[in-house]
Protein backbone atom coordinates (compact mmCIF):
# COMPACT_ATOMS: atom_id res chain seq x y z
CA UNK A 1 0.00 0.00 0.00
CA UNK A 2 1.32 3.32 -0.95
CA UNK A 3 0.67 5.97 1.27
CA UNK A 4 -1.77 8.79 0.83
CA UNK A 5 0.04 11.90 -0.21
CA UNK A 6 -0.96 15.36 1.21
CA UNK A 7 -2.04 16.74 -2.12
CA UNK A 8 -2.97 15.12 -5.36
CA UNK A 9 -1.38 17.00 -8.87
CA UNK A 10 -4.11 17.00 -11.18
CA UNK A 11 -4.21 18.42 -14.73
CA UNK A 12 -7.44 18.79 -16.67
CA UNK A 13 -7.85 19.65 -19.84
CA UNK A 14 -9.63 22.84 -20.48
CA UNK A 15 -11.14 24.47 -23.14
CA UNK A 16 -12.78 23.28 -26.55
CA UNK A 17 -11.49 21.24 -29.22
CA UNK A 18 -10.19 24.09 -31.32
CA UNK A 19 -8.75 25.69 -28.62
CA UNK A 20 -7.59 22.93 -25.54
CA UNK A 21 -4.95 23.35 -22.95
CA UNK A 22 -3.50 21.43 -19.83
CA UNK A 23 -4.13 23.45 -16.32
CA UNK A 24 -2.77 22.40 -12.89
CA UNK A 25 -4.54 22.28 -9.44
CA UNK A 26 -3.58 21.40 -6.24
CA UNK A 27 -6.36 19.38 -4.58
CA UNK A 28 -6.08 18.16 -1.39
CA UNK A 29 -6.03 14.24 -0.96
CA UNK A 30 -8.63 12.16 1.42
CA UNK A 31 -8.54 8.91 2.97
CA UNK A 32 -11.49 8.15 0.62
CA UNK A 33 -12.41 10.22 -2.13
CA UNK A 34 -13.78 10.06 -5.92
CA UNK A 35 -12.18 11.00 -8.69
CA UNK A 36 -15.37 13.18 -9.31
CA UNK A 37 -14.93 14.37 -5.92
CA UNK A 38 -11.88 15.79 -6.99
CA UNK A 39 -13.37 17.55 -10.40
CA UNK A 40 -15.82 18.84 -7.79
CA UNK A 41 -13.72 20.36 -5.71
CA UNK A 42 -11.62 22.13 -8.22
CA UNK A 43 -14.92 23.58 -9.35
CA UNK A 44 -15.70 24.89 -6.00
CA UNK A 45 -12.67 25.52 -4.47
CA UNK A 46 -10.52 26.47 -7.22
CA UNK A 47 -12.14 27.67 -10.85
CA UNK A 48 -15.61 28.18 -10.76
CA UNK A 49 -15.85 28.31 -15.06
CA UNK A 50 -14.73 24.16 -14.99
CA UNK A 51 -17.37 22.57 -17.03
CA UNK A 52 -18.09 18.82 -16.53
CA UNK A 53 -21.32 16.84 -16.23
CA UNK A 54 -22.77 14.59 -13.31
CA UNK A 55 -25.86 13.49 -11.71
CA UNK A 56 -26.80 10.62 -9.60
CA UNK A 57 -22.77 10.00 -8.42
CA UNK A 58 -23.63 6.04 -7.46
CA UNK A 59 -22.94 4.76 -11.31
CA UNK A 60 -26.82 4.49 -12.40
CA UNK A 61 -27.13 7.78 -14.77
CA UNK A 62 -23.30 7.13 -16.80
CA UNK A 63 -22.61 10.84 -17.20
CA UNK A 64 -19.76 11.64 -15.36
CA UNK A 65 -17.52 9.19 -17.82
CA UNK A 66 -13.73 11.06 -18.12
CA UNK A 67 -10.48 9.92 -19.60
CA UNK A 68 -8.73 9.49 -15.96
CA UNK A 69 -4.83 8.88 -16.89
CA UNK A 70 -4.98 8.16 -20.05
CA UNK A 71 -8.87 5.24 -19.18
CA UNK A 72 -11.95 6.05 -19.61
CA UNK A 73 -13.59 5.35 -16.16
CA UNK A 74 -17.04 6.72 -14.46
CA UNK A 75 -15.68 9.36 -12.48
CA UNK A 76 -17.92 9.00 -9.55
CA UNK A 77 -17.45 5.24 -8.56
CA UNK A 78 -13.82 5.43 -9.49
CA UNK A 79 -11.50 5.89 -6.30
CA UNK A 80 -8.17 7.99 -6.86
CA UNK A 81 -6.56 6.00 -4.36
CA UNK A 82 -7.09 2.83 -7.10
CA UNK A 83 -5.90 5.04 -10.28
CA UNK A 84 -3.41 7.65 -8.80
CA UNK A 85 -1.31 5.93 -6.10
CA UNK A 86 1.68 8.28 -6.78
CA UNK A 87 -0.79 11.22 -6.43
CA UNK A 88 -0.77 12.48 -10.05
CA UNK A 89 -4.52 12.37 -12.16
CA UNK A 90 -4.73 13.36 -15.52
CA UNK A 91 -8.08 14.07 -16.45
CA UNK A 92 -9.28 14.47 -20.17
CA UNK A 93 -13.28 14.69 -21.21
CA UNK A 94 -14.29 11.46 -22.99
CA UNK A 95 -12.03 10.47 -26.52
CA UNK A 96 -13.61 10.01 -29.58
CA UNK A 97 -16.33 12.71 -29.12
CA UNK A 98 -15.82 16.43 -29.88
CA UNK A 99 -15.78 19.04 -27.02
CA UNK A 100 -17.90 21.12 -25.91
CA UNK A 101 -15.89 22.62 -23.45
CA UNK A 102 -13.86 20.94 -20.86
CA UNK A 103 -14.75 17.87 -19.70
CA UNK A 104 -18.19 17.82 -21.32
CA UNK A 105 -18.31 16.48 -24.55
CA UNK A 106 -20.67 16.49 -27.03
CA UNK A 107 -22.81 13.21 -27.18
CA UNK A 108 -24.82 13.75 -29.76
CA UNK A 109 -22.56 11.61 -32.55
CA UNK A 110 -22.72 8.63 -29.78
CA UNK A 111 -26.71 8.74 -29.51
CA UNK A 112 -27.34 9.18 -33.15
CA UNK A 113 -25.62 5.73 -33.66
CA UNK A 114 -27.66 4.12 -31.69
CA UNK A 115 -30.58 5.28 -34.20
CA UNK A 116 -28.67 4.56 -36.83
CA UNK A 117 -28.04 0.82 -35.51
CA UNK A 118 -31.71 0.48 -35.28
CA UNK A 119 -30.92 -0.19 -31.38
CA UNK A 120 -34.35 0.94 -30.82
CA UNK A 121 -37.67 -0.94 -29.99
CA UNK A 122 -39.62 -1.94 -32.85
CA UNK A 123 -42.93 -2.86 -31.21
CA UNK A 124 -44.84 -5.87 -32.05
CA UNK A 125 -48.03 -5.02 -30.65
CA UNK A 126 -50.20 -2.20 -29.62
CA UNK A 127 -50.91 -1.21 -25.84
CA UNK A 128 -54.46 -2.93 -26.05
CA UNK A 129 -53.08 -6.42 -26.92
CA UNK A 130 -51.84 -9.19 -24.33
CA UNK A 131 -48.40 -9.28 -23.39
CA UNK A 132 -46.09 -11.48 -25.16
CA UNK A 133 -44.42 -13.74 -22.57
CA UNK A 134 -40.83 -14.15 -22.07
CA UNK A 135 -39.32 -17.37 -20.56
CA UNK A 136 -36.54 -15.70 -18.33
CA UNK A 137 -34.35 -19.22 -18.94
CA UNK A 138 -34.22 -19.29 -22.91
CA UNK A 139 -31.53 -19.43 -24.21
CA UNK A 140 -32.30 -15.87 -26.29
CA UNK A 141 -33.31 -14.26 -22.90
CA UNK A 142 -30.17 -15.33 -21.23
CA UNK A 143 -27.86 -13.74 -24.28
CA UNK A 144 -29.75 -10.75 -24.01
CA UNK A 145 -29.74 -10.72 -20.43
CA UNK A 146 -25.95 -10.07 -20.72
CA UNK A 147 -26.15 -6.36 -22.18
CA UNK A 148 -29.26 -5.16 -21.05
CA UNK A 149 -27.19 -3.31 -17.62
CA UNK A 150 -25.34 -0.73 -20.03
CA UNK A 151 -26.11 2.91 -18.51
CA UNK A 152 -24.85 4.84 -21.73
CA UNK A 153 -22.06 6.38 -20.52
CA UNK A 154 -19.83 6.30 -23.33
CA UNK A 155 -16.74 4.45 -21.75
CA UNK A 156 -16.67 1.84 -24.75
CA UNK A 157 -17.20 4.00 -27.26
CA UNK A 158 -14.19 6.01 -25.80
CA UNK A 159 -12.11 2.96 -25.26
CA UNK A 160 -12.41 1.50 -28.78
CA UNK A 161 -9.37 2.04 -31.17
CA UNK A 162 -11.69 1.24 -34.16
CA UNK A 163 -13.91 4.10 -33.53
CA UNK A 164 -10.74 6.46 -33.10
CA UNK A 165 -9.67 5.37 -36.41
CA UNK A 166 -13.43 4.93 -38.32
CA UNK A 167 -15.41 8.00 -37.55
CA UNK A 168 -18.37 5.96 -38.66
CA UNK A 169 -17.96 3.00 -37.00
CA UNK A 170 -21.06 2.63 -34.49
CA UNK A 171 -19.59 1.56 -31.94
CA UNK A 172 -19.89 -1.09 -29.32
CA UNK A 173 -22.88 0.08 -27.30
CA UNK A 174 -25.20 1.04 -29.96
CA UNK A 175 -24.22 -2.48 -31.42
CA UNK A 176 -24.39 -4.48 -28.40
CA UNK A 177 -27.95 -2.69 -28.05
CA UNK A 178 -28.50 -4.41 -31.08
CA UNK A 179 -28.06 -7.28 -30.33
CA UNK A 180 -30.20 -7.81 -27.54
CA UNK A 181 -33.27 -6.51 -29.27
CA UNK A 182 -32.41 -9.47 -32.11
CA UNK A 183 -32.61 -11.40 -28.79
CA UNK A 184 -35.93 -10.14 -27.53
CA UNK A 185 -39.01 -11.91 -29.32
CA UNK A 186 -40.84 -8.64 -28.35
CA UNK A 187 -39.21 -6.70 -31.52
CA UNK A 188 -40.52 -6.86 -34.85
CA UNK A 189 -37.66 -5.95 -37.02
CA UNK A 190 -34.91 -8.49 -36.98
CA UNK A 191 -34.19 -8.00 -40.65
CA UNK A 192 -33.67 -3.68 -40.04
CA UNK A 193 -31.44 -4.24 -37.24
CA UNK A 194 -29.59 -7.23 -39.28
CA UNK A 195 -29.26 -4.81 -42.30
CA UNK A 196 -28.47 -1.23 -40.45
CA UNK A 197 -25.32 -3.19 -38.76
CA UNK A 198 -24.42 -4.63 -41.55
CA UNK A 199 -23.83 -1.46 -43.19
CA UNK A 200 -19.87 0.78 -43.93
CA UNK A 201 -19.78 1.59 -40.06
CA UNK A 202 -21.54 -1.71 -39.08
CA UNK A 203 -20.32 -4.64 -36.76
CA UNK A 204 -18.27 -6.18 -39.30
CA UNK A 205 -15.30 -3.25 -38.39
CA UNK A 206 -14.62 -4.40 -35.01
CA UNK A 207 -11.24 -6.03 -34.89
CA UNK A 208 -12.17 -7.65 -31.47
CA UNK A 209 -9.46 -6.13 -29.48
CA UNK A 210 -11.78 -6.13 -26.73
CA UNK A 211 -10.92 -2.83 -25.30
CA UNK A 212 -14.77 -2.37 -24.68
CA UNK A 213 -15.40 -5.38 -22.37
CA UNK A 214 -12.18 -4.34 -20.86
CA UNK A 215 -13.52 -0.99 -19.33
CA UNK A 216 -16.93 -1.55 -19.21
CA UNK A 217 -17.73 -0.23 -15.31
CA UNK A 218 -20.87 -2.47 -15.28
CA UNK A 219 -18.38 -5.14 -16.52
CA UNK A 220 -20.36 -6.14 -19.84
CA UNK A 221 -18.92 -7.74 -23.10
CA UNK A 222 -20.12 -5.53 -26.16
CA UNK A 223 -17.04 -7.42 -28.30
CA UNK A 224 -19.31 -11.21 -27.40
CA UNK A 225 -22.50 -9.31 -28.27
CA UNK A 226 -20.88 -8.15 -31.71
CA UNK A 227 -19.31 -11.64 -32.22
CA UNK A 228 -23.22 -12.39 -31.97
CA UNK A 229 -24.23 -9.74 -34.65
CA UNK A 230 -21.64 -10.79 -37.35
CA UNK A 231 -22.45 -14.58 -36.81
CA UNK A 232 -25.99 -13.70 -37.67
CA UNK A 233 -25.56 -11.19 -40.11
CA UNK A 234 -23.79 -13.97 -41.99
CA UNK A 235 -26.16 -16.53 -41.51
CA UNK A 236 -28.49 -14.17 -42.80
CA UNK A 237 -26.75 -13.95 -45.54
CA UNK A 238 -25.92 -17.06 -46.73
CA UNK A 239 -29.97 -18.19 -45.97
CA UNK A 240 -30.53 -15.48 -48.06
CA UNK A 241 -28.15 -16.95 -50.83
CA UNK A 242 -30.03 -20.32 -50.98
CA UNK A 243 -33.43 -18.91 -50.96
CA UNK A 244 -32.83 -16.83 -54.54
CA UNK B 1 -13.76 0.06 -43.03
CA UNK B 2 -15.47 -2.77 -44.06
CA UNK B 3 -18.87 -4.01 -45.08
CA UNK B 4 -20.51 -7.90 -44.71
CA UNK B 5 -19.50 -8.82 -48.18
CA UNK B 6 -16.05 -7.97 -47.78
CA UNK B 7 -15.67 -9.16 -44.03
CA UNK B 8 -17.54 -12.49 -45.71
CA UNK B 9 -14.50 -12.50 -48.09
CA UNK B 10 -11.84 -11.41 -45.38
CA UNK B 11 -12.68 -14.64 -43.21
CA UNK B 12 -13.35 -16.81 -46.14
CA UNK B 13 -10.30 -16.36 -47.06
CA UNK B 14 -8.49 -16.84 -44.43
CA UNK B 15 -10.08 -20.11 -43.46
CA UNK B 16 -8.64 -21.27 -47.11
CA UNK B 17 -5.22 -20.33 -46.35
CA UNK B 18 -4.97 -21.27 -42.63
CA UNK B 19 -4.48 -25.19 -43.80
CA UNK B 20 -2.01 -23.83 -46.77
CA UNK B 21 0.06 -22.01 -44.15
CA UNK B 22 0.49 -24.86 -41.84
CA UNK B 23 1.08 -26.93 -45.13
CA UNK B 24 3.70 -23.87 -46.49
CA UNK B 25 5.25 -23.89 -42.82
CA UNK B 26 5.82 -27.64 -43.22
CA UNK B 27 7.09 -27.88 -46.39
CA UNK B 28 9.54 -24.89 -45.04
CA UNK B 29 10.74 -26.81 -42.04
CA UNK B 30 11.20 -29.76 -44.16
CA UNK B 31 13.09 -27.91 -46.96
CA UNK B 32 15.41 -25.27 -45.10
CA UNK B 33 18.09 -27.74 -43.65
CA UNK B 34 21.25 -27.91 -45.55
CA UNK B 35 20.36 -24.59 -47.46
CA UNK B 36 18.06 -24.19 -49.92
CA UNK B 37 18.81 -24.14 -54.08
CA UNK B 38 16.78 -22.85 -57.09
CA UNK B 39 17.31 -26.73 -58.97
CA UNK B 40 16.39 -27.98 -55.08
CA UNK B 41 13.06 -25.74 -55.45
CA UNK B 42 12.07 -26.52 -59.07
CA UNK B 43 13.23 -30.05 -58.67
CA UNK B 44 9.98 -30.46 -55.92
CA UNK B 45 7.54 -28.12 -57.87
CA UNK B 46 8.14 -28.08 -61.75
CA UNK B 47 5.43 -30.03 -63.90
CA UNK B 48 3.56 -31.05 -60.15
CA UNK B 49 0.12 -29.90 -60.62
CA UNK B 50 -0.53 -30.50 -56.78
CA UNK B 51 2.12 -27.96 -55.96
CA UNK B 52 0.56 -25.74 -58.60
CA UNK B 53 -3.00 -26.01 -57.01
CA UNK B 54 -1.23 -25.54 -53.50
CA UNK B 55 0.02 -22.58 -54.46
CA UNK B 56 -2.26 -21.56 -57.05
CA UNK B 57 -5.01 -21.54 -54.84
CA UNK B 58 -2.60 -19.74 -51.78
CA UNK B 59 -1.80 -16.68 -54.29
CA UNK B 60 -6.10 -16.03 -55.42
CA UNK B 61 -6.94 -16.13 -51.09
CA UNK B 62 -3.77 -14.10 -50.02
CA UNK B 63 -4.33 -11.78 -52.74
CA UNK B 64 -7.95 -11.63 -51.49
CA UNK B 65 -7.20 -11.02 -47.84
CA UNK B 66 -3.91 -8.85 -48.03
CA UNK B 67 -6.49 -6.40 -50.01
CA UNK B 68 -8.61 -5.82 -47.37
CA UNK B 69 -6.49 -5.97 -44.73
CA UNK B 70 -4.33 -3.24 -46.40
CA UNK B 71 -7.85 -0.98 -47.13
CA UNK B 72 -8.61 -1.59 -43.52
CA UNK B 73 -5.35 -0.51 -42.41
CA UNK B 74 -5.37 2.50 -44.70
CA UNK B 75 -8.52 3.49 -43.51
CA UNK B 76 -7.92 3.57 -40.02
CA UNK B 77 -3.99 5.01 -40.30
CA UNK B 78 -4.02 6.96 -42.78
CA UNK B 79 -7.58 8.12 -42.97
CA UNK B 80 -7.57 7.25 -46.38
CA UNK B 81 -11.31 6.69 -47.89
CA UNK B 82 -13.69 7.00 -51.13
CA UNK B 83 -12.39 6.57 -54.59
CA UNK B 84 -8.56 5.93 -53.23
CA UNK B 85 -9.61 3.73 -50.75
CA UNK B 86 -11.29 1.80 -53.41
CA UNK B 87 -8.62 2.05 -56.05
CA UNK B 88 -5.90 0.76 -53.02
CA UNK B 89 -8.23 -2.17 -52.73
CA UNK B 90 -8.36 -3.25 -55.87
CA UNK B 91 -4.97 -2.34 -57.12
CA UNK B 92 -3.06 -4.48 -54.33
CA UNK B 93 -5.47 -7.40 -55.09
CA UNK B 94 -4.45 -7.16 -58.78
CA UNK B 95 -0.72 -6.63 -58.23
CA UNK B 96 -1.03 -9.25 -56.02
CA UNK B 97 -2.44 -12.00 -58.73
CA UNK B 98 0.17 -10.66 -60.51
CA UNK B 99 2.98 -11.17 -58.93
CA UNK B 100 1.86 -14.33 -57.30
CA UNK B 101 1.24 -16.08 -60.44
CA UNK B 102 4.08 -15.41 -62.03
CA UNK B 103 6.06 -17.01 -58.96
CA UNK B 104 3.77 -20.44 -59.29
CA UNK B 105 3.81 -20.24 -63.06
CA UNK B 106 7.74 -19.99 -62.56
CA UNK B 107 8.05 -22.87 -60.06
CA UNK B 108 5.71 -25.24 -61.66
CA UNK B 109 5.28 -24.85 -65.20
CA UNK B 110 7.38 -28.20 -66.70
CA UNK C 1 8.29 0.18 -18.32
CA UNK C 2 5.50 2.47 -18.53
CA UNK C 3 2.87 0.64 -20.52
CA UNK C 4 0.81 2.82 -22.52
CA UNK C 5 -2.50 3.69 -21.25
CA UNK C 6 -5.45 1.56 -22.22
CA UNK C 7 -3.40 -1.33 -23.21
CA UNK C 8 -4.45 -4.91 -21.89
CA UNK C 9 -3.95 -8.45 -23.19
CA UNK C 10 -6.33 -8.60 -25.90
CA UNK C 11 -5.52 -5.42 -27.27
CA UNK C 12 -1.96 -6.67 -27.58
CA UNK C 13 -3.58 -9.34 -29.48
CA UNK C 14 -4.74 -7.00 -31.63
CA UNK C 15 -1.29 -4.97 -32.20
CA UNK C 16 0.36 -7.90 -33.16
CA UNK C 17 -1.94 -9.58 -35.43
CA UNK C 18 -2.20 -6.00 -37.49
CA UNK C 19 1.94 -5.17 -37.33
CA UNK C 20 2.36 -9.35 -38.28
CA UNK C 21 -0.40 -8.97 -41.03
CA UNK C 22 0.99 -5.48 -42.40
CA UNK C 23 4.44 -6.75 -42.68
CA UNK C 24 3.45 -10.17 -44.42
CA UNK C 25 1.66 -7.72 -46.57
CA UNK C 26 4.74 -5.85 -47.66
CA UNK C 27 6.96 -8.74 -47.95
CA UNK C 28 4.76 -10.54 -50.56
CA UNK C 29 5.66 -8.53 -53.14
CA UNK C 30 9.48 -9.52 -52.99
CA UNK C 31 9.09 -13.03 -52.21
CA UNK C 32 6.71 -13.32 -55.38
CA UNK C 33 9.09 -11.57 -57.45
CA UNK C 34 12.07 -13.21 -56.00
CA UNK C 35 10.42 -16.77 -56.87
CA UNK C 36 9.42 -15.12 -60.39
CA UNK C 37 12.99 -15.34 -61.17
CA UNK C 38 13.44 -19.13 -60.78
CA UNK C 39 13.03 -20.02 -64.54
CA UNK C 40 14.65 -16.70 -66.56
CA UNK C 41 17.63 -15.29 -63.98
CA UNK C 42 18.55 -18.48 -61.79
CA UNK C 43 21.51 -16.67 -61.19
CA UNK C 44 19.70 -13.90 -59.32
CA UNK C 45 17.70 -16.71 -57.34
CA UNK C 46 20.38 -18.76 -56.25
CA UNK C 47 22.30 -15.66 -55.12
CA UNK C 48 19.86 -14.30 -52.70
CA UNK C 49 19.79 -18.21 -51.49
CA UNK C 50 23.64 -18.07 -50.85
CA UNK C 51 22.79 -14.80 -49.37
CA UNK C 52 20.07 -16.33 -47.14
CA UNK C 53 23.13 -18.24 -45.38
CA UNK C 54 24.16 -15.48 -43.51
CA UNK C 55 22.50 -15.70 -40.23
CA UNK C 56 21.49 -12.95 -40.00
CA UNK C 57 19.01 -13.18 -42.44
CA UNK C 58 18.28 -17.01 -41.15
CA UNK C 59 17.19 -14.88 -38.09
CA UNK C 60 15.14 -12.42 -40.15
CA UNK C 61 13.57 -15.84 -41.94
CA UNK C 62 12.98 -17.01 -38.34
CA UNK C 63 11.09 -13.68 -37.72
CA UNK C 64 9.16 -13.98 -41.12
CA UNK C 65 7.78 -17.40 -40.25
CA UNK C 66 6.67 -16.25 -36.97
CA UNK C 67 4.43 -13.54 -38.08
CA UNK C 68 3.29 -15.74 -40.22
CA UNK C 69 2.34 -18.68 -37.90
CA UNK C 70 0.77 -15.69 -35.55
CA UNK C 71 -1.10 -14.22 -37.86
CA UNK C 72 -2.67 -17.58 -38.51
CA UNK C 73 -2.73 -19.26 -35.00
CA UNK C 74 -4.18 -15.39 -33.95
CA UNK C 75 -6.77 -15.08 -36.83
CA UNK C 76 -8.09 -18.68 -35.93
CA UNK C 77 -8.78 -17.43 -32.64
CA UNK C 78 -10.48 -14.63 -33.89
CA UNK C 79 -13.01 -16.67 -36.08
CA UNK C 80 -13.33 -19.33 -33.59
CA UNK C 81 -14.53 -16.23 -31.21
CA UNK C 82 -16.93 -14.78 -34.18
CA UNK C 83 -18.46 -18.16 -35.17
CA UNK C 84 -18.16 -20.93 -32.19
CA UNK C 85 -20.02 -20.34 -29.26
CA UNK C 86 -18.40 -17.80 -26.62
CA UNK C 87 -15.53 -18.84 -24.50
CA UNK C 88 -14.51 -16.01 -21.86
CA UNK C 89 -10.80 -17.78 -22.44
CA UNK C 90 -9.75 -15.44 -24.95
CA UNK C 91 -6.32 -14.07 -23.00
CA UNK C 92 -5.32 -18.02 -22.86
CA UNK C 93 -6.56 -18.20 -26.32
CA UNK C 94 -4.57 -15.49 -27.71
CA UNK C 95 -1.40 -16.49 -25.53
CA UNK C 96 -2.01 -20.30 -27.03
CA UNK C 97 -1.80 -18.71 -30.31
CA UNK C 98 1.45 -16.73 -29.73
CA UNK C 99 3.24 -19.61 -27.79
CA UNK C 100 2.08 -21.98 -30.71
CA UNK C 101 3.37 -19.67 -33.31
CA UNK C 102 6.76 -19.74 -31.13
CA UNK C 103 6.63 -23.12 -31.48
CA UNK C 104 6.19 -23.44 -35.24
CA UNK C 105 8.86 -20.95 -35.84
CA UNK C 106 11.35 -22.35 -33.38
CA UNK C 107 11.54 -25.60 -35.18
CA UNK C 108 11.94 -23.69 -38.45
CA UNK C 109 14.85 -21.91 -36.99
CA UNK C 110 16.20 -25.04 -35.21
CA UNK C 111 16.12 -26.64 -38.80
CA UNK C 112 18.21 -23.45 -40.51
CA UNK C 113 20.70 -23.42 -38.74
Amino acid sequence: MTRTPEMLHVTVQRGTAQDSRKERYDVPARENQTVLDVVSWIQQEADPTLSYRFACRVGMCGSCAMMVNGVPRWTCRTHVSRVAGDGRLDIAPLRNLPVIKDLATDMDPFFDKWVAAEAHHHPTRGRLEEFDPIKPDSPERAEANLGIECINCGICYAACDTVAGNPDYLGPAALQRAWTLLNDSRDADRPGILAAVSGRGGCHNCHSMGSCAQYCPNGLNPMRAIAGLKRETVKAALRGKRDA
Amino acid sequence: MLDLRLYMAQRLSALVMAPLVLGHIAVMIYAIQGGLSTAEILGRTQGSLLWFLFYGTFVLAVSVHAAIGLRVIAHEWLRLRGTALGLLTWGTCAALLALGFSAVFAVTLP
Amino acid sequence: MKHPPRSHPLWLAFVLHRVSGLALALFLPAHFWLLSQAITAPARLDGFLAFADNPLVKIAEFGLVFLLAVHMFGGLRLMALEFLPWSDRQKTLAAGAVGAALFLSGTFFLRAI
